[in-house]
């Protein structure tokens, strides 16, 4: 379904060039949740950009359904990007528009008729439920809220794919749960391809079934969640799959 | 005392309505000029949508060398071009001229600073989903920006409500020139005492206006 092959990029920074990901490899198969999990700058949001070419690797090739996106006109890409939803940490809603004109905003790019439109929005809507709060503006509502309509403007265009950028990362524990939620039935129901970046190991064992370790712009390791013994090698994968054992486990003592 | 406030009253009235000629004429070709100016400085910044560093480089001079002019000057040095382009130097349509000159990098900028502060997340929302540059602008930058440049006009009206006093110093008649012929010359306090009042209400209510649509655009709180 996705392919990244060697990808690196290097930004321009005040202090230096910065090496956010380099030679990073990585295959998704159709129907996979795959986590990406790393630290702060450890380049996980970076390589996830490049899969809809939010950012243009500088080396390497991003290969979604076949197709190496870095060689697509401007024009056959952002025909391309309709299949691809995103969804982001800051939820990145259009604070002007209600929710209803929000989830009709990627439709009107794509240049959906108005009537499909409406039928198109109240499906997207009912999914994530929030149609009783189309006509509400952003503002007005919860963090957990915004991130499900920002879910159905993802969806509206009927993607393969949704990208989500540390989608939990700006909400409290309970509201993490409803959009992990939502975001595994639409991988149950819809069958999308779900690729998630975030640094919270619970939300990798909560949806994900593959994980990749992202450290310094590196992959450092991957593994598939279904498998009953996974021993992590590396240092960092050891300390997040250890840290949760942990505080499992304090946990336990104190309630004891 | 109110002797001189009827004997002016005819000529207040005809400086005030010269100067709202003035500024209907003004304020809309500002921002229909300089809105897409602004837009443009703000695509083709350093780190923007547009690599045009050269194009941005000349359009921010240009920008900066109007604005440098202070205004009674860029008035006066303009002159042949205002007669060139309305046959006369004199008169309202003539100060409008350079009015109109001066509020189009003066509200360019103000649409530059507007559209850096929205945010570029949505931006980046917009662009995963497809959207080209126009419809980036068009569908998100100037949707999220509404508020702000509604404000922007309000603060342009009243300054240039301002300056358009100035163009009564060279014979641009308005509210300024009527204010130096009896202020200034005559000095005629009273009438000079309700001029200003008569001012600071059309400030006050342009002021007011501006806000109660700003409120109505801007639903990010």
């Amino acid at each position: 379904m996705i392919t990244l092959q060697n990808i690196s990029k290097t930004f321009d920074t005040a202090g230096g060039p910065l090496h956010a990901v380099s030679y990073a490899s990585l295959h998704i198969q159709q129907g996979d949740i795959y986590g990406l999990i790393g630290f702060s700058g450890a380049g996980k949001s970076t390589l996830l950009r490049t899969i809809n070419l939010l950012e243009r690797p500088d080396e390497g090739s991003v290969i979604v359904e076949g197709q190496d996106l870095t060689k697509l006109s401007v024009r056959e890409l952002r025909k391309k990007r309709l299949s691809i939803g995103m969804i982001f940490q800051h939820f990145n809603l259009l604070n002007n528009l209600n929710v209803y004109d929000n989830v009709s905003f990627p439709l009107e790019i794509a240049k959906v008729s108005k009537a499909e439109r409406k039928q198109r929005i109240e499906n997207c809507l009912e999914m994530v439920g929030l149609l009783d709060k189309a006509k509400a503006f952003p503002a007005k509502l919860s963090g957990g809220q915004k991130q499900r309509v920002a879910i159905a403007r993802a969806l509206a265009n009927n993607p393969k794919i949704l990208l989500c950028d540390e989608p939990t990362s700006s909400v409290d524990p309970q509201t993490t749960g409803s959009i992990l939620a939502a975001l595994q039935e639409i991988n149950r129901k819809l069958g999308i391809t779900i690729v998630i970046v975030t640094h919270e190991m619970n939300v990798i064992n909560a949806i994900c079934n593959k994980v990749a370790v992202m450290e310094q712009g590196q992959i450092v390791e991957k593994f598939d969640l279904r498998e009953k013994n996974i021993v992590p090698q590396s240092n960092i994968a050891q300390f997040l799959f250890k840290n949760e054992i942990v505080l499992a486990g304090e946990r336990e003592v104190q309630y004891a | 005392m109110l002797d001189n406030v009827i004997y002016a009253w005819p000529e207040l009235v005809q400086a005030l309505i010269e100067t709202f000629y003035m500024l209907i004429l003004t304020i809309p070709i500002a921002v229909a000029i300089g809105t897409p100016l602004g837009t443009i400085l703000f695509l083709t910044r350093p780190d923007s949508f547009l690599k045009w560093p050269k194009f941005y480089l000349i359009l921010n001079g240009v920008v900066n060398l109007v604005r440098s002019f202070p205004f009674l000057i860029l008035m006066i040095a303009i002159i042949p071009f205002t007669r060139l382009l309305v046959g006369t130097a004199l008169g309202s349509t003539a100060a409008t001229i350079p009015m109109i000159i001066n509020a189009i990098p003066y509200f360019a900028r103000f649409i530059e600073q507007i559209l850096l502060d929205v945010n570029r997340g949505v931006v980046d929302a917009a662009e995963s989903m497809g959207a080209n540059k126009l419809q980036i602008v068009w569908k998100v930058l100037y949707t999220e920006a509404r508020s702000g440049i509604a404000n922007a006009i309000t603060i342009v009206t009243v300054s240039f409500l301002s300056y358009s006093t100035v163009a009564g110093l060279v014979g641009g008649g308005g509210i300024g020139d009527f204010a130096i012929r009896y202020g200034y010359y005559r000095y005629q306090t009273d009438v000079m005492f309700v001029t200003i009042i008569i001012m600071v209400l059309f400030v006050q209510a342009f002021q007011f206006t501006g806000n109660f649509i700003v409120r109505k655009l801007d639903k990010r709180l």
